[in-house]
């Protein structure tokens, strides 16, 4: 009697701790970032490609043609300081409408966070002392002779020159190095996008808004008659970019 | 009582349904491919279709059928007739003939890692996905080998070997098209070139000459040749994107590429990027065979380029004619570019017909 009194016991035990566990539920959300994309608020996906019908901030007629750029190092930051990083980067490939939409496995726990940003390009631990195979197979990288590591962007098109000819531009931002010297000399140019102060409390997708139409724009007015092409080698030109970046993204909503 | 009878003479048969129900049938031995230490480490895994695992039996019989010119309407061309292991996998002729004498407009690609191709579009204008797709083609492409399917399975079905192979390979005497294509995509994706001298350089069992090495600089460098955009890096061994670009070669088009497949004007003019190694082997060069050295195609890239709609943005100094290279990194890209060239691939005799 006493033995199946236990063995009912244990089995209770057993039992109950099979229960749905809902503080463990509550408690962590995953997160998905959407990112969309538009020209001065008119919306472009890759069915808008390879037409000349945008306008840039210096009057250029241009097209799209190619869009893809790396964001990594998602951070999720506490007010008393606590962070939380996400794994992963993402190659968002507008050019062939694929991670578009970005799930890292990471989850997070609910609450309020002071900061939610991410990085536009890879930081250079990441940029540097790390080789993705799957960035080397969609050849994203960065030449020795510049310092190596990966792209952070391609944008690329056509516009209309100053000879009413359809020209090529390459838009490609890296790390800035000046090779004009005897030794190279660097400047970061990736950045971190600040999305704000954000309440998570419950699995959180994230719409995410480049506008293509800043890259030309604020504080540097792009001149593509002469800056179109070879612009990897360009250190000003990576720093301008750099400096037109900070205005590219917005956060449009959080859907919970 | 009755109840527990019943039970027993499930378990039975359950019993029996596990049993090995094939003790007498052949199975094939996996054969994984070979991928180089370097292709490991640095660029994601080939592509093997789950339906199409690689065999020791299928690698065979995909060989011999490759090199069999019983796959053609009058038994006088093989895949190899185009697709010479000499050559790359190539033809050395511009176009190549058919049995009946008649000439295509595309120069034969040459055939090597192609398990990496990642979006598995073939031909020089995509207009198939796989590799398995890409062999139907030719045995019923009346430039080619001029054939039916429905020939080529009675052929093969009342041949001295062929059943007993097939067997071998897929557990089956009965041939259709879908196993004759799958066993020559098994060899093919078997041809794997990863020993050139520049791939021992990166591996530090080579040292490349001054020349070769300024050639590569020209290459990686984007206000020269800036060949890296669409022909890959020193991180990436394949040497191409896989990707189709219109490299300036028309100001009009005759050939629409993957326009012609795609029906959208703005791939007009665009073509597959070949891979950079083995051009000491694959003359003549571009998707038509235009140019018959390497010294035409760099020239082209210099100052031969034609501006169209389509032309590749990074086709640079369209208006100049393109990159404006000197008479030095001319000659040391092409010392580059021919230090890709993997002998040891061209005389591996598991890709012979021997």
């Amino acid at each position: 009697m006493r033995k199946t009194r236990f063995i009912f016991i244990l089995s209770l035990i057993t039992l109950s701790s099979c229960g749905k566990d809902n503080d463990d539920e509550v408690s962590q959300a995953n997160v998905t970032f959407n990112f969309s994309h538009n020209w001065d608020a008119t919306d472009v996906t890759n069915t808008n490609f390879n037409t000349i019908q945008y306008t840039n901030a210096n009057g250029e007629e241009l097209s799209i043609t190619k869009l893809r750029y790396i964001i990594s190092n998602i951070t999720f930051q506490k007010s008393d300081g606590e962070i939380v990083v996400l794994d992963g980067y993402n190659l968002v490939d507008v050019t062939n409408s694929t991670n578009l939409s970005f799930s890292p496995v990471t989850t997070i726990p609910t609450g309020d966070y002071s900061n939610v940003f991410f990085t536009f390009g890879f930081n250079n631990e990441a940029n540097y002392n790390n080789n993705y195979p799957d960035l080397n197979s969609a050849t994203w990288n960065v030449p020795a002779m510049l310092g190596g590591g990966y792209h952070y962007m391609q944008l690329e098109g056509k516009f209309i020159d100053n000879t009413t000819t359809e020209t090529g531009y390459a838009y490609h931002a890296i790390r800035a190095v000046d090779n004009s010297g005897a030794t190279q000399v660097f400047e970061n140019t990736f950045f971190e996008v600040d999305l704000g102060e954000v309440t998570i409390n419950n699995n959180a997708i994230f719409e995410i808004d480049m506008n293509i139409a800043e890259w030309f724009k604020t504080p540097n007015t792009w001149d593509l008659n002469v800056l179109n092409n070879m612009l990897m080698p360009n250190f000003n030109a990576q720093v301008m970019m750099f400096q037109n970046g900070q205005n590219v993204f917005s956060l449009n909503t959080v859907n919970q | 009582m009755f109840k527990w009878i019943l039970y027993y003479i499930l378990l039975f048969f359950i019993c029996m349904s596990c049993s090995n129900e094939s003790v007498n049938e052949y199975v094939p031995v996996p054969s994984p491919l070979e991928i180089p230490p370097f292709f490991q480490d640095n660029i994601l895994a080939p592509v093997i279709p789950t339906d199409n695992p690689q065999t020791v039996e299928g690698i065979a019989l995909g060989k011999k059928l490759f090199f069999d010119p019983i796959l053609s309407a009058d038994n006088t061309q093989a895949c190899a007739d185009c697709h010479a292991p000499e050559n790359a996998f190539s033809d050395a002729d511009r176009f190549s003939d058919g049995i009946d004498g008649l000439l295509g407009n595309r120069n034969s690609m040459p055939l090597f890692n192609l398990a990496w191709n990642y979006d598995e579009k073939f031909f020089w204008d995509g207009r198939v996905f796989g590799i398995e797709h890409q062999a139907f083609q030719p045995v019923t492409d009346p430039l080619e080998m001029n054939n039916t399917w429905m020939q080529v399975e009675q052929k093969l079905q009342q041949h001295s070997e062929y059943p007993n192979l097939f067997e071998q390979a897929f557990g089956t005497t009965t041939i259709d098209s879908t196993l004759v294509t799958k066993a020559i995509a098994q060899f093919e994706r078997t041809l794997i070139s990863s020993n050139s001298k520049f791939d021992k350089f990166l591996l530090n069992e080579a040292t490349l000459t001054p020349e070769e090495l300024n050639g590569f600089n020209v290459f990686m460098d984007e206000t020269k040749g800036d060949c890296f955009h669409c022909h890959g890096s020193d991180k990436n061994p394949l040497w191409t994107d896989n990707i189709f670009h219109n490299n300036g070669l028309d100001a009009t088009f005759t050939d629409l590429g993957l326009g012609k497949v795609t029906g959208d004007p703005a791939d007009n003019g665009k073509f597959k990027s070949p891979s950079l190694r083995n051009l000491v082997f694959t003359a003549p060069y571009m998707h038509d065979g235009r140019f018959e050295t390497l010294d035409e195609v760099i020239n082209h890239y210099s100052e031969g380029l034609q501006n169209s709609p389509t032309i590749d943005p990074l086709m640079k100094k369209v208006a100049q004619g393109g990159a404006q290279l000197s008479t030095q990194d001319k000659t040391d890209l092409k010392a580059f570019l021919l230090s890709l060239s993997d002998f040891e691939f061209i005389n591996n005799p598991a890709f012979s017909n021997e």
